[in-house]
């Protein structure tokens, strides 16, 4: 079953044509990587679900996006409700300057839940969920800052499904962490996609080829070719898609 | 280097000629020159403050119990009063005997105080002069009392000026930071680009209008107000004051909270938004926490501009120096007693002195405002660095 589906999906800054109609289906519980060159398009492209490039002025984006079959682009939708079903995750570790308790909890709490053993509850969960809690058990209430990049990156991925989104999206996650905190992102993606649709926005082709059930290769704003990872990476169509993944060029 | 070092050697020039002039006032007696004090040679009160004896003199102590010697009642005696006790001829047609009939005067009333010109208390005189209590940096601040020309005693009480400056200047924060911070949120996250690069100059050329003119919109619009609203015989009041002086505090809150605002890194911002939060929830759960140490940098320095801000404050306050109860008194600053007496002042006197003295504590005040700033500032880019 499809759980995003873009119809030819046009995106423009100001006068830069950034996607060049799109239509594309992504599969409910599964990885869905995203690869291309930089400026392609890919990360702009992941942004659409969550509708977090309408914080940048000037863009105009036409066609279709649907989120469970409804355009997440019409008059009226309510964009704080579409972001608690679309979680994200960024390429830096953006930890708040709270606690690590209260990094887990501020989803929660902005969406006016108090209850305190609620939110603890959900807290520990999301924090295990992240393979974070037993690192972290001890010192709730120490600052995130006092964790490593890899540990800081589990707590933002913890910090998203604390809201228990259906979508999560992924942009580059990894990409500033070593490989063992790489490793063990990875990890937690291939266990977090049996509940939750993942879109993951990479420049390692390795890193796609290991997580993902599908990849998307972006070129230029256009998608060249999507299909499952297994025949991207061994017997891509386009020729364009087989030179980007052998390294010809990108 | 060398403009830098020279900078720094007018500034400490400048400190220490205040200070040097502001010292001066100590260790000084402010008792008119030429006079002396005395006392019936049994009383056992030798020595009073200046306060004391402007009491006794405007008949607010009436007892020398309250002055430390028995419960006698106190009767006053001034030089001219002289001739309800003496004849003309007792006294002498030159006042040649003048002298003499102070001191048999003083000696047989135990409860009089006598204020006459010094060269009546020669070495024949039977009384007791009274030492009037030195100036101290202490009974500068403390004391209540600012009459620098009153006769026969000078009365040089700073606190209703320093509680008169701080009184107004805290009353302007209060207006002023509401405002200037609303105005730095709605710069710094809601409005877009065209209205902020019009609106960002013309807030900045605030800080460029003259005080004087601040002061004069004071007097012409906000006075009347203010009268008219509370029912006021006078409209000069600390709240006319606070708000000229909060509307002139504005322009920094502004710009400085504004900075700090937009200084919240995006990706901040971003993760709370994706988490769901509204755009005020991010803007009161994300941006002000951690821009709070900015945004408290303007407000001090806000506070900073009002305290030693001059012109405005002396237009529109009412200059009257006593301590206020209620923003709807008459409250005179600092820099608006410097600005009105210095010129009445004369060179090298008491007063002239005292009003330097007063310089010095407004200089205090202003550099552990700075100070704190300084400190508030490094903390925020230490924070950064985590």
């Amino acid at each position: 079953m499809n759980k995003i589906e873009t119809q030819n999906v046009n995106l423009h800054y100001g006068d830069f044509h950034a996607l060049k109609g799109i239509t594309m289906s992504i599969v409910e519980n599964s990885v869905t990587a995203l690869i291309g060159p930089s400026g392609c398009g890919k990360s702009t492209y992941l942004r659409l679900f969550n509708r977090m490039n309408d914080l940048i002025s000037n863009v105009k984006i036409e066609g279709d996006v649907l989120v469970e079959g409804k355009d997440i682009y019409e008059r009226g939708v309510d964009v704080d409700e579409l972001r608690k079903k679309v979680g994200m995750v960024f390429q830096k570790p953006n930890p708040f300057p709270k606690t690590i308790f209260e990094n887990v909890a501020y989803g929660l709490r902005v969406n006016g839940i108090n209850d305190k053993e609620f939110i603890a509850e959900r807290v520990e969960r999301s924090l295990q969920q992240s393979a974070l809690w037993g690192e972290v058990k001890d010192k709730l209430k120490k600052s995130a800052f006092e964790l490593s990049g890899g540990q800081q990156q589990r707590l933002c991925i913890a910090r998203a499904l604390a809201i228990e989104p259906t979508v999560l999206l992924m942009d580059e996650p990894a990409s500033a962490l070593d490989p063992l905190s790489t490793a063990k992102i990875e990890e937690l993606i291939y266990e977090l996609k049996d509940k939750y649709t993942i879109i993951i926005v990479t420049h390692n082709m390795q890193q796609a080829g290991r997580v993902s059930d599908r990849t998307a290769f972006f070129y230029m704003g256009e998608l060249i070719e999507a299909d499952e990872t297994k025949v991207i990476f061994t017997n891509p169509k386009n020729v364009r898609t087989q030179n980007y993944i052998t390294g010809r060029f990108g | 280097m060398v403009s830098g070092t020279f900078t720094s050697v007018i500034v400490l020039l400048i400190i220490l000629f205040l200070f040097k002039e502001g010292a001066g006032l100590f260790n000084q007696t402010p008792m008119e020159k030429g006079y002396v004090v005395a006392v019936n040679s049994s009383n056992p009160v030798s020595e009073l403050s200046p306060a004391q004896f402007k009491d006794v003199y405007d008949g607010k102590i009436i007892t020398w119990k309250s002055l430390g010697g028995n419960s006698d009642s106190i009767k006053l005696f001034r030089v001219d009063d002289i001739t309800s006790y003496y004849t003309e001829e007792q006294i002498g047609s030159n006042f040649e005997h003048l002298g003499e009939c102070i001191s048999k005067l003083v000696q047989k009333t135990p409860n009089i105080i006598a204020f006459f010109p010094k060269e009546y208390a020669d070495s024949s005189f039977k009384g007791k002069t009274i030492n009037l209590k030195k100036i101290t940096a202490w009974s500068f601040v403390s004391e209540k009392e600012w009459f620098p020309t009153a006769q026969p005693v000078a009365q040089f009480g700073v606190l209703s000026l320093i509680l008169g400056t701080l009184w107004v200047s805290l009353a302007a924060i209060l207006f002023a930071l509401p405002l200037g911070l609303a105005t730095a949120i709605y710069l710094a996250e809601i409005a877009d680009s065209r209205v902020r690069n019009i609106l960002k100059p013309l807030i900045e050329l605030l800080a460029g209008i003259p005080s004087v003119v601040y002061g004069f919109f004071g007097l012409i619009v906000i006075v009347p107000m203010i009268k008219n609203i509370f029912h006021l015989d006078v409209g000069e009041t600390a709240l006319a004051g606070s708000i000229i002086l909060g509307i002139m505090a504005l322009p920094t809150i502004i710009t400085v909270s504004e900075d700090a605002l937009r200084n919240t890194p995006r990706a901040m911002k971003e993760a709370s938004l994706a988490l769901g939060a509204s755009k005020w929830q991010t803007i009161y759960k994300v941006s002000i926490p951690y821009s709070a140490s900015g945004i408290t940098a303007g407000a001090i320095l806000g506070i900073g501009r009002a305290i030693g801000e001059t012109m405005a404050v002396l237009m529109c306050t009412g200059n009257s120096a006593i301590i206020p109860h209620t923003l709807l008194q008459p409250v005179r600053t600092i820099p608006a007693t410097i600005a009105a007496e210095l010129g009445e002042a004369a060179q090298g006197g008491m007063h002239y002195k005292a009003l330097f003295a007063l310089g010095c504590i407004l200089f205090i005040i202003t550099f552990f405002i700075n100070l704190s700033v300084e400190l508030i500032s490094s903390r925020r880019k230490g924070g950064k660095n985590e």
